[in-house]
Formats: structure tokens, C-alpha cells, sequence
């Protein structure tokens, strides 16, 4: 790879040019956000520097960590957020602080040639920029900005081919749970990311936005908020009663929950009787971090989601 | 409502003769609980979705098939019980605490009940104990231990000094402690992740889509024993309003009523908080508004401003369910938004 010509300012490939308007002017304005800071970041002098591949790389967003392991680059990590637990190996390095409290000092003093971080920590970007740091950042996550961060990833940490190949794995992987469910009936299906545990208060709904939406969609159901085109929304026993899902998919983030947990908090719905999901036994509680992190093990998620939607 | 503008200078002492105070009462009573009576019949048939009454009460559908029953008796029948039960409590504790006080600007929270609450709240959300440990949900149980926690240690203040309540220390122990757990909550903040962060930004709005009727009637022993005490309370609290000393030269048991107030009114925000997390502004303009109408006789304020509470915040819950539907708002943002600018106008026509 000739890395002088690759930069993270390259327009987007003509693949996103289906994607939602919103979505695309996203990315735009990430790209152009992220050109104008390695342009502000890089005085001319450095100018080499910032396209030579990075080595040494502070993530402050787990996916993204889970994204440079993935592809091999992990040895490339030199700290990592408070949040980070995936893969192991991340166990051993510094942690920085995380989206609220990310740590300055130290990430300064270990000297990265490349922060990774969220699109809303905008004064942290600042900060970095006067410091002279580059800084990558993390767009909204739908599956198809995943993909194409993974891929961008790559080429700042000079494993182009190693990220194109496992992102194209990733679509792989996809498409199969695509082509299992094609022509199977779409259910109608309330996506629940976040409850009061032990009754239905504070529900938390996806709206039709972001990676656990593009991979319901992928999995063959239908979200029955999908016309708020939003990451999330509260949604109250009202609205579920009258949305009339035919199923509930739960997801939680892995914890210690025992059999007795799950069984009770999947039956903290049979109130609502008249939904035809708790009618028919249609609730699934899914856990695990595919289902949280937007990471390369998202696609972890899609078939569990097809078998509980499309049930042999 | 008329009696009530034409002898306010002269309620206060306690001057106006048996009988007109009890018209008054009976007339006040009969209007404020008429008007909560309508609200919180009216506000289950409003919502997002169009519901059929007949269909509500067709006993030929089963109650599992009946999706018009479903909403009307899941959705929206406990929201309206919890903000008639949330709203008089906060009502009536708003006006015992300004008695209490001798402050029109106390609040059912000054004492920093709602903080302990929200304390409460916040641990039991950011350090969730195995799920099945406990039988009933960890939030509102946290969150009264938490409000109990912060009434034992304002009080434990107010009397430490000297003999009796000192209602200065009682005033400048609960603003302190309002501070210092809003502190600590910021503190639990910090540790925990973003969905939990979430949840304890979304408790502190207050809400009160409670879902089931088990909260409601968790509540309801303890609303029910702090209302019982304000029964014995307002006359002694009209004596109060003008002075311990007065009050206490006219017989009144001073030490006795300011501690019957200031757990009674505490038992009350408690239990509300716990229901429905901390709601603003319920507390502080009901009283006010109610006064406006009826007088400052604690007779006929404390039972009307109850009655009153329930009818208004069943009313902004309603406002809150079906303004930006299906997206629900939470009900705390609607009564600040009724109350701030309201009050800012009591204070500037009081002038």
C-alpha cells in the first residue's frame, strides 16, 4: 500500500451513496470533521507523519478497541477506556478515563500518535488538536458506519488488507442471515434496550436508527418503531399496547443473571396480555455484548436475533 | 370562593367564627374534590390512542383479548392513581412544610427528603444487587430508605443544640444536605455506565408510568398515616405561622406539633418520591394557588391543596402522555413548565 495516498479524508465509496440521506450527509461531515482536524493537527513539517501508519494508538471506545484486535492491530494499543473488556488481552493495558471523564494528563503523557474517540466528545477533539495529536473519530454506529470505520481503521494502522478482509467477513456473515431469512414472514418486533429491572417502567425502545435496528431489519423482523428514525426512544405500556408487536426481543449486556432472573424478567411482560408477542410466547431476552457494543461482534447478533424471530 | 378573599386579613389568630370556617371548608372541599374527582376520571379516556368506553367495559371480551380494557386498565388507570396519590401528597406536605418553616418559598423537598431519595435511587441503580435478592423493585425501596435517611439526620441536627426544634437549623441543615447529596449523587455518577446514566437522569424528571397497581398500594399505607397526622395539625399550624411563642402562650404543645409536621409532611414526600421520583414544583405552587382562593386558614388550605394536587398533576400527566405522543416526556418537565413561570408571575402580582 502507497501509504502517502491513503488519508481519512478520502470521499466516501460510491457503495454509501444508498445509504439515508442522514446518514450519508453523517459520514460527509465525519469525513470533512476528521480532514479538518488531522489538517489543523499536522502542521507542515509533520505532514509525513500523520499518513504514515500509526503505532501507537489510545481507544477510548471499546468498539473500536475490539475492531483493532480483530484485525491484528491490537498490539498497536497502547491504553484503552475504563469500559474496555474485550478481548482480554485488553485486561493488562493503562485505562484513560471513558466518555465523560477522559484522563488528559495521561493520555498526553503516552505519547499516542492517534486517539480514537467519540463523535460527541468534541472539546477532547479540541484539546488534541492543540496538543498536536491526531484524533479518529467514532461515528453514530449503524452497521454500515461499522464497517466502514473498521475498514478506515485499518488503513490509519497499516492493516488495510487485514480490515478489508475482516469487515468483508463481517458482510459475509451478514448476508448469510440475510439469505436464511429471505421470504420468511417479517414480524412485527418491539426492541427493548433498557428497563427497570422486575416491571415495565422507563422501557427504552430502538427507534428505527443505528446497528441493533440495521441488524433486527437483517435478521427478517420489522421494528415496530422503525418510523422514529431514532438510536432510542421511551416508550410506555400504551404505545406498546397499541404498537401490537408479535414479538419483544430484550437485549442485555452480559451479566451474572441466573436462569431464575431471566424466566422472571422475560414473565414481567405477561401483563400485557393482549400483545400478541406475550400471547404466543414471543419474549426472548438476548444477552451478551454483540448485543451492546458496536463492535466486529455485532454480527454475533444477527442469527440469534433470526432464530428467536424465525423459530423452526 | 368569595368568603375567602373578604376576612384574609383577619384568619390568621384564628378570629373567624366556627361556622363560617366550616362553610367555607365544606364549599372549598366540595369544589376542589369535584375537580379532581372529573380530572381523574377524564384522564384515562384521553390518550394517543383512541380507546372505546363501551369496549373498556364489554364483559363479553376477554379481559386478555380486550386491547381497549388493556390501556384503560394497565396504561392509564394507575398513572392517573399515582398522580392523584403523588400530587396530594406533595400538595400537602408543600403547605406544612411553608407553615412549618415559616417560609413561603419551602418546599416538600428543602429538607433534602428528595435528595436522600434520589441517593437512594441512584446506588440502587448504579449497584444493582443480584436481581431476585429482593421481592419487590430495589429503586423505590432505595429511594424511601434513602428519604428516611436524610429526615433522620436533618432532624437529629435540628435538635442537637439545644432543647426543642430550631427551625433555623432545620432550614439551613436541609438546604446544606440538598447540596452535599446532590454531591454524592454526582459522586455514584461518575462510576456508573452510560444506560445507567440514563436511568438516573431520567428518574431525577419524575415519572409516573408505574404500570402495575403494586407501587400504588405500596405507597399508600404510608400516605394514608401521614395524612391521618395532618389531620390533627392545622389548627395548630395557623398558631405557628405567627410565632412558636405565640403559639406556645396559647397552649399550643410547640415541640410536639413541629415534629408531628416535620415527619408526617417527610413521611408523605417520601412515599411520593419513591412512587413517582422527584417531581417539582407540585409542592410549591398548589399551596399558593390554593390560598389565593380560599385564604391562609390551614383548615381549609391543607385539604383543598391536597385535593387540588391530585387533580393537577393528574392533569400534567396527562399533558405529558399525549403532547409529543407517541414519545413520552417526562411528567416533572411539564409541571416545572406550568410552575416556574407561574410562580415568577406570583411573585411579581404580590408586589
Amino acid at each position: 500500500m502507497a501509504a502517502g495516498t491513503e488519508s481519512i479524508g478520502t470521499p466516501a465509496p460510491p457503495k454509501l451513496a444508498r445509504a439515508p440521506h442522514g446518514e450519508r450527509r453523517r459520514v460527509a461531515c465525519l469525513a470533512l470533521a476528521v480532514a479538518c482536524l488531522a489538517a489543523c493537527a499536522s502542521p507542515v513539517p509533520d505532514r509525513g507523519d500523520s499518513s504514515r501508519p500509526v503505532t501507537r494508538i489510545v481507544s477510548l471506545v471499546p468498539a473500536a478497541t475490539e475492531m483493532l484486535f480483530a484485525m491484528g492491530a491490537g498490539l498497536r494499543v497502547i491504553a484503552v477506556s475504563s469500559f474496555d473488556h474485550y478481548p482480554p488481552d485488553v485486561e493488562r493495558l493503562p485505562r484513560v478515563g471513558a466518555l465523560l471523564d477522559p484522563d488528559m494528563e495521561r493520555i498526553i503523557g503516552l505519547r499516542p500518535d492517534l486517539v480514537i474517540v467519540f463523535e460527541g466528545q468534541v472539546e477532547l477533539r479540541e484539546k488534541f488538536g492543540q496538543a498536536r495529536i491526531d484524533v479518529f473519530v467514532y461515528p453514530r454506529p449503524t452497521v454500515s458506519n461499522i464497517l466502514q470505520t473498521m475498514r478506515a481503521l485499518g488503513r490509519r494502522a497499516g492493516m488495510p488488507a487485514e480490515a478489508q478482509r475482516e469487515a468483508s467477513a463481517i458482510e459475509q456473515q451478514l448476508d448469510e442471515v440475510r439469505a436464511s431469512v429471505r421470504g420468511l414472514p417479517v414480524p412485527r418486533t418491539l426492541l427493548v434496550i433498557g428497563r427497570e429491572p422486575g416491571t415495565l417502567r422507563n422501557i427504552y425502545a430502538s427507534g428505527g436508527f443505528g446497528f441493533l435496528d440495521d441488524l433486527l431489519t437483517i435478521a427478517g423482523g420489522a421494528n415496530a418503531f422503525g418510523d422514529l428514525k431514532r438510536e432510542n426512544l421511551q416508550v410506555t405500556t400504551e404505545t406498546i399496547l397499541a404498537a401490537r408487536p408479535d414479538v419483544i426481543i430484550e437485549v442485555v449486556a452480559s451479566q451474572p443473571w441466573r436462569p431464575a432472573d431471566i424466566e422472571r424478567e422475560t414473565h414481567v411482560w405477561d401483563q400485557l396480555g393482549s400483545v400478541p408477542a406475550v400471547r404466543n410466547h414471543r419474549v426472548y431476552l438476548l444477552m451478551g455484548d454483540a448485543f451492546v457494543t458496536p463492535g466486529p461482534r455485532m454480527v454475533q447478533a444477527a442469527p440469534k436475533m433470526a432464530e428467536v424471530l424465525h423459530p423452526r | 370562593m368569595t368568603t375567602g378573599t373578604r376576612d384574609r386579613g383577619s384568619e390568621i389568630g384564628g378570629t373567624p367564627t366556627a361556622y363560617s370556617i366550616r362553610r367555607r371548608l365544606i364549599v372549598a372541599t366540595a369544589v376542589f374534590g369535584l375537580l379532581a374527582l372529573v380530572v381523574c376520571l377524564a384522564a384515562p379516556l384521553v390518550g394517543p390512542t383512541p380507546i372505546r368506553l363501551a369496549r373498556v367495559f364489554d364483559r363479553s371480551i376477554p379481559f386478555r383479548d380486550n386491547v381497549d380494557a388493556q390501556i384503560f386498565f394497565i396504561a392509564r388507570l394507575p398513572r392517573a392513581l399515582a398522580g392523584a396519590l403523588v400530587g396530594s401528597a406533595l400538595a400537602a406536605a408543600g403547605v406544612v412544610f411553608q407553615a412549618l418553616l415559616r417560609n413561603p418559598l419551602a418546599t416538600p423537598f428543602t429538607l433534602g427528603v428528595s435528595a436522600g431519595a434520589a441517593l437512594g435511587a441512584i446506588l440502587a441503580i448504579t449497584f444493582p444487587l443480584a436481581l431476585s435478592a429482593l421481592p419487590v423493585p430495589a429503586v423505590p425501596l432505595a429511594s424511601l430508605a434513602g428519604s428516611l435517611f436524610a429526615v433522620g439526620i436533618v432532624y437529629a441536627l435540628a435538635t442537637a443544640r439545644r432543647l426543642g426544634l430550631s427551625t433555623h437549623v432545620l432550614l439551613l441543615a436541609g438546604v446544606t444536605l440538598n447540596a452535599f447529596f446532590s454531591a454524592l449523587i454526582l459522586f455514584v455518577q461518575y462510576f456508573s455506565d452510560q444506560s445507567q446514566t440514563v436511568r438516573t437522569v431520567r428518574w431525577l424528571m419524575g415519572d409516573l408510568d408505574v404500570a402495575t397497581y403494586t407501587p400504588i398500594l405500596a405507597a399508600l399505607p404510608l400516605t394514608i398515616a401521614a395524612f391521618v397526622a395532618f389531620a390533627w395539625l392545622p389548627r395548630s399550624l395557623n398558631l405557628l405561622a405567627v410565632g412558636a411563642d405565640a403559639a406556645a402562650s396559647r397552649g399550643v404543645d410547640v415541640l410536639h406539633t413541629q415534629r408531628l409536621a416535620f415527619f408526617s409532611a417527610s413521611l408523605a414526600t417520601g412515599a411520593a418520591v419513591s412512587l413517582g421520583g422527584p417531581i417539582g414544583f407540585v409542592g410549591i405552587v398548589v399551596p399558593h394557588l390554593v390560598r389565593l382562593l380560599v385564604g391562609a386558614d390551614h383548615r381549609v388550605v391543607l385539604p383543598s391543596s391536597a385535593l387540588f394536587g391530585a387533580g393537577f398533576l393528574v392533569a400534567c400527566d396527562v399533558l405529558a402522555r399525549t403532547l409529543l405522543a407517541p414519545i413520552e416526556l417526562p411528567v416533572g418537565i411539564i409541571t416545572a413548565m406550568i410552575g416556574g413561570p407561574f410562580f415568577l408571575w406570583l411573585l411579581v402580582r404580590s408586589r
